[in-house]
């Protein structure tokens, strides 16, 4: 199956508990491919298990029209805490891509050798930065740098929009945090 | 802006004049947005106590001749049934909006496609029918909502947009206005008051022998038009297919995706997406089913436009039916193993 | 010797063969909103509303825009038509099943929103067009078709005092009881009618309601001059006269 992977379709799943900004990354990575010319759509999951529990979305980015907006297998799997590593690794596709929250997960996964895993210390980063919620903006400007189908540059443009007016204030911060990711993985590929 | 959202926008671009609607997820995202927007072009907001208030109310808005319509949930179009159908019997115009959850009762908040035999049926009592229209992505659904105001006040009827928590949640790149307006015939009926004229009245009682008779003939000489002019049916990779997959909404995105991945294992499936529920587009069905010789039917539910595709294909070919009910979802890949699994033994025959 | 007009027929009330039983107090209700109209002015921007009960064929009395709605839920329907269409002057005619038992939700929250609508609440104390049934305004003891031995409180609970109820809500800005009972009586009742449309007509921020204790000859099983008694001396006792709210 891997060799009929179309390089410009792109299944992605993000997940973590409440609270860690999924939807808000979720949303983000949709905008920013919107505005790189992109076909895409973003599925939350909603109602009551968002609150407290563990919280996820799907984003699909394609060169084409998207049919089910639903992903079954991801290309790429983000996540920002171990219960959701749990429940989705098992799902990537042979040579996809986890990006793991490593502050919050101490373990290495025991995963198909194809796949790649990039471990960013999120937590520690956004904390270095002084905000500790822009964890989920570090693991995305990781997740940037790496697939390098979109650039951190296009993410942080598309800020203003994904961010209510009223947190506006954090545009800078949050700018610098998906930075931060992206270099973060450049400096331990 | 989710799927939610988006349609509240394309309704206020529509020109809906009332919002009248009461909270149930997953479409908490329309009462708010709407009580945002409303007021600001100087339109009407009102949270109701209850769906049978909410329906109501946009009968009272909708007989003066006022652009008016509600959303809700399963549960909550269950409540509206008794107005809708007095909607219909008085021919008021009315859009309303059920982004479908997981039932029967309380169900769950998961999509679900269980309420297609309500929207399609009529849904309340009495002897009537509702424009059902069922679409697929944001862009469609943004698309409807002028369509479904233009083709309730053309038709004088309501007309409910099935969506599903999938649709109301989801995001994806839309263009507004993209559907062409029609031209609509004077609202000389509405009540506005009885100034230099005879009072107009809006009633669905016909009590003298005879009248409720000659109303309902009136009625199906209306819906005979619906049907005649208004299906609206989608062919994806139909006219070489040797296996047809029949499904409308989010299941018919799931299937387009499967029968794209068929395409590219040499397997010639292809898609039949009914976009309006009712009128059902029989037509285009009963012919496909001259050429073909099978149907697979996909819902997420235990089996319901199923029944409408039976009636089309009349007993020509086999119709077939996968299903999840209850807010489970198919799954791309298992819809795949079962076109490979119909095709085999439909290439022997 | 040339006769003079002294009374006559008032414009919006339509020239129409009554199809209310000798003694219904429904076609005195009907003169009293039509009379108000006329004297208002409001003839041409007025729109009501019938509700399921005897006077749901009330649009052939009244020559105004009218609808017929579903059971109850009238307060719903102006709601949607007075927030709409806020310089029209609407009003609901309702009888004490419709506005008392089924739809008590609509009228309570229309109230409480402080709708600007005008209602006339019709209780004659028994459930008129389907045929003589316990209304939850029946009084206790009173004999209807489902309640054979007589209201019981143990099992039918007690006279539901609507408009009391509705007093109690800020929104609602103006409460009213009067009876069809007498010429006295009835002129009261045209005071109250026609205050209840001014108060929508000047603008008055919520809902105005009159409730008329209206006579059922037929269903009380009484001669309408006795109805007429009954309603002064029963059911007053339960449901007093008087200016409630405003």
């Amino acid at each position: 199956m891997q060799n009929t992977k179309h390089e410009s379709y792109e299944e992605v799943i993000i997940a973590g508990f409440g609270g860690q900004g999924i939807m808000l990354a979720g949303k983000l990575l949709a905008q920013t491919a919107m505005k790189a010319g992109k076909e895409v759509t973003y599925m939350p999951s909603y109602g009551a298990e968002v609150r407290g529990g563990t919280a996820n979305c799907m984003v699909i980015i394609a060169d084409d029209s998207i049919a089910s907006p639903l992903v079954d297998r991801p290309d790429s799997l983000i996540v920002m805490n171990k219960a959701s590593l749990n429940k989705f690794a098992s799902r990537l596709k042979a040579g996809g891509l986890l990006v793991m929250n490593s502050s919050l997960i101490d373990t290495k996964p025991q995963l198909d050798d194809s796949i790649e895993i990039i471990a960013v210390p999120a937590d520690e980063i956004a904390v270095e930065l002084g905000n500790k919620k822009t964890a989920n903006m570090v693991v995305l400007g990781a997740y940037f740098q790496k697939r390098g189908i979109l650039s951190p540059d296009t993410a942080a443009a598309c800020l203003p929009d994904a961010i209510a007016k009223r947190h506006h204030k954090t545009l800078p911060v949050n700018t610098e945090a998906i930075h931060r990711g992206a270099e973060f993985t450049r400096d331990n590929q | 802006m989710c799927g939610n959202e988006a349609l509240a926008e394309a309704a206020i671009i529509a020109g809906c004049d009332a919002y009248f609607g009461y909270p149930i997820t997953p479409q908490n995202e329309i009462p708010a947005y709407m009580s945002k927007r409303m007021p600001e072009e100087g339109r009407v907001f009102v949270q109701s106590e209850s769906e049978l208030a909410a329906i109501n109310m946009v009968f009272g808005a909708s007989a003066t001749g006022k652009r008016s319509m509600t959303t809700s949930s399963s549960p909550g179009i269950s409540l509206m049934q008794e107005g809708i159908s007095y909607l219909a019997g008085a021919e008021l115009p009315a859009v309303m909006v059920n982004v479908m959850r997981g039932g029967p009762g309380l169900g769950n908040i998961a999509p679900s496609q269980g309420d297609y035999f309500q929207a399609t049926r009529g849904g309340g009592h009495g002897d009537y029918r509702t424009i059902a229209l069922g679409p697929s992505t944001v862009q469609e659904l943004v698309d409807c909502m002028p369509l479904a105001f233009d083709l309730a006040d053309q038709y004088r009827m309501p007309v409910i947009i099935l969506a599903d928590g999938i649709l109301g949640q989801m995001m994806e790149p839309i263009v507004f206005n993209k559907t062409p307006r029609r031209s609509l015939p004077p609202k000389d009926w509405a009540l506005t008051g009885a100034k230099d004229r005879e009072q107009n009245i809006v009633r669905s009682l016909w009590l003298p022998e005879g009248s409720l008779e000659k109303h309902n003939y009136k009625l199906q000489a209306k819906y005979d038009q619906v049907q005649k002019n208004e299906v609206i049916c989608e062919q994806y990779q139909v006219d070489d297919a040797e296996i047809v997959v029949i499904a409308y909404g989010v299941a018919a995105r799931i299937v387009r995706s499967a029968v794209n991945k068929a395409r590219k294992e040499g397997i010639k499936a292809g898609l039949i997406r009914p976009v309006t529920l009712w009128p059902f587009p029989t037509e285009q069905i009963a012919k496909a089913a001259d050429e073909l010789n099978i149907f697979l039917v996909v819902e997420m539910s235990m089996g319901q436009m199923v029944e409408d595709v039976k009636l089309a294909v009349a007993g020509k070919t086999p119709v077939l039916f996968y299903g999840r009910p209850g807010g489970g979802i198919p799954a791309v890949d298992q819809l795949l193993e079962r076109i490979k699994q119909l095709i085999i033994p439909a290439k022997k025959q | 010797m040339k006769m003079k007009t002294i009374f006559e027929r008032t414009p919006t009330l339509k020239n129409y063969t009554t199809h209310y039983c000798p003694g219904c107090g429904h076609g005195i209700a009907h003169r009293l909103i039509a009379e108000t109209i006329d004297e208002l002015g409001i003839h041409d921007r007025t729109i009501g509303i019938a509700p399921v009960g005897c006077a749901v064929l009330a649009y052939n009395y009244l020559d105004v825009d009218m609808v017929e709605v579903a059971h109850g839920r009238a307060p719903a329907v102006a709601t949607g038509m007075k927030r709409t269409n806020p310089d029209k002057i609407i009003f609901s005619y309702q009888g004490d099943g419709d506005l008392a038992a089924i739809g008590t939700g609509e009228i309570i929250h229309a109230a409480h929103r402080g709708e600007q609508i005008t209602v006339i609440f019709i209780n004659n104390a028994v459930f008129g067009m389907t045929g003589g049934q316990m209304a939850p305004t029946t009084v206790l003891g009173q004999v209807t078709a489902t309640t054979p031995q007589g209201r019981d409180a143990a099992n039918e609970g007690y006279p539901l005092q609507v408009s009391e109820l509705l007093a109690l809500l800020p929104g609602a800005i103006y409460v009213e009881r009067c009876a069809l009972s007498s010429p006295a009586q009835i002129r009261k009742a045209k005071k109250a009618v026609k205050h209840a449309f001014e108060l929508q007509v000047d603008g008055a921020q919520g809902l105005s309601l009159v409730e008329l204790l209206s006579s059922c000859p037929v269903y009380w099983r009484m001669t309408p001059a006795k109805s007429m008694e009954w309603i002064e001396n029963e059911m007053t006792k339960v449901f007093p006269l008087g200016r409630l709210k405003g």
